[in-house]
């Protein structure tokens, strides 16, 4: 019997192998990746500088106790070059892989803008950039970190807790403008400002050039920010070509349906690098939600996903944030229900049922009562 | 007293800690803790949270 081949070994492609496992512990699983395979919570790059961790003591679980303990066969440090959807093959580093079905979780690369001059800048999307992030910032003293919205926002308070002077660019009026209403936004700035961030709003760098052992940012209105590191933050996008090269159906993401399945009835995709029904999650509550479904389908089982009001914690510590985002073009209106040492915010919509929120500070912790008074 | 962890994130809860910060006592074992509780770090299901040694 052919296996199930899962592509990829972040938080999709995982949770997934796992979910899959509790319903059926005999269907043959091979999981191809091209890192290490080792097991890590990718939402804790964005919180380990200020507790000083290596890298090496992110990974929960070794790739091959992975395999062990889930009975799968690992093809690590396995690149694909192309999905063959006639002879369901998958060419690759590794040579001619079949599969029977093959699910997608290949994630998302990091948007680079982009820029004029030396333009040296970094990004983390995984443990490998984790790992030389903190290799440089080794003698550095100084960041400045291009976005922000929520990742941007937590790399800044985690780096400034670790003793870093932070500078935040963004065209943007204010933090996290993509997910958070204006006044819960406006949250941030100061509490983050305390710890030694510096905001700057409104404007984009332009160029970066090499300036003694760090580099001067250019930025749109003619002022210039001086910075040892310069990371970027300003968004992901889904990684589709394989999916593309292979005639399948995409948009921003591998476009799948509410079973996670793609234009090929063999092939499914779930995590950030998919789009579900024309939206993108890359969050870890969609991700633990679709997994779930699909480990039920691959079971033979067949189950759609359905979304429960899933809340987005923002990892900054100084002024934690829960948010429930609404999607772009919801008809409604933020209203502010409480302020105290934070904001809670809801929106409603035209029939005044809540359908997202915004916690901060002391209301943070409020998510789960919250999203269960919500309509979904 | 046992310890759990988020297959997730990594989050540890330790029932002889409990965790005041969510309003859940110092003892408070795993059993005890409401089906609806969600992980302080990263919000996935107490059922996501697996028995660790220690």
């Amino acid at each position: 019997m052919k296996p199930i081949v899962v592509l990829g070994s972040g938080l999709a492609g995982y949770t997934l192998v796992r979910e899959l496992r509790k319903l059926n512990r005999d269907i043959p699983i091979t999981l191809v990746t091209r890192d290490s395979g080792d097991y890590y919570s990718k939402p804790t790059l964005s919180n380990a500088f200020a507790q000083k961790k290596e890298a090496a003591s992110l990974v929960l679980t070794a790739a091959k106790d992975m395999a062990a303990q889930q009975k799968f066969t690992l093809l690590a440090n396995t690149e694909v070059h192309a999905i063959h959807r006639e002879a369901r093959q998958l060419e690759t580093t590794a040579g001619v892989i079949e599969y029977e079905k093959l699910v997608l979780a290949i994630g998302a690369d990091p948007i680079r803008i982009p820029l004029q001059g030396d333009a040296a800048v970094l990004s983390v999307n995984d443990l490998s950039d984790y790992a030389h992030l903190r290799e440089k910032l080794g003698n550095a003293k100084t960041v400045a970190i291009m976005g922000g919205g929520l990742i941007g926002c937590e790399f800044a308070n985690d780096l400034a807790l670790a003793g870093y002077k932070v500078a935040v660019i963004d065209p943007g009026p204010y933090p996290i403008a993509g997910l958070l209403p204006e006044q819960a936004g406006r949250q941030l700035l100061e509490p983050l400002n305390n710890l030694g961030v510096s905001w700057h709003f409104g404007k984009t760098a332009q160029r970066v050039d090499a300036a003694g052992a760090g580099y001067t940012l250019a930025l749109s209105d003619q002022s210039t920010v001086s910075a040892d590191i310069v990371l970027s933050a300003v968004g992901l996008r889904p990684r589709i070509q394989l999916a593309k090269n292979a005639g399948l159906a995409v948009n921003r993401g591998i476009a799948v349906d509410e079973q996670l399945q793609s234009s090929d009835d063999a092939i499914f995709a779930l995590g950030d690098c998919a789009e579900i029904n024309g939206r993108t999650l890359p969050y870890v509550l969609p991700i633990m939600h679709a997994a779930r479904a699909l480990a039920k389908t691959l079971a033979g089982e067949d189950a759609s996903v359905i979304f429960p009001p899933m809340p987005v914690v923002v990892k900054t510590p100084a002024h934690p944030i829960a948010v429930l985002p609404v999607p772009r073009d919801a008809a409604g209106t933020w209203t502010v229900l409480a302020e105290g040492q934070g904001i809670r915010m809801g929106f409603f919509n035209p029939q005044n049922e809540m359908i997202g929120f915004a916690l901060t500070g002391e209301y943070a912790k409020e998510r789960s009562e919250m999203a269960a008074r919500c309509a979904v | 007293m046992k310890v759990w962890q988020c297959v997730v994130c990594g989050f540890i809860y330790n029932e002889a800690e409990g965790l005041p910060s969510e309003g859940i006592a110092p003892g408070t074992a795993w059993a005890d803790i409401p089906a609806d509780w969600a992980c302080p770090d990263c919000g996935v299901a107490k059922s996501d949270f697996e028995m660790v040694e220690i």
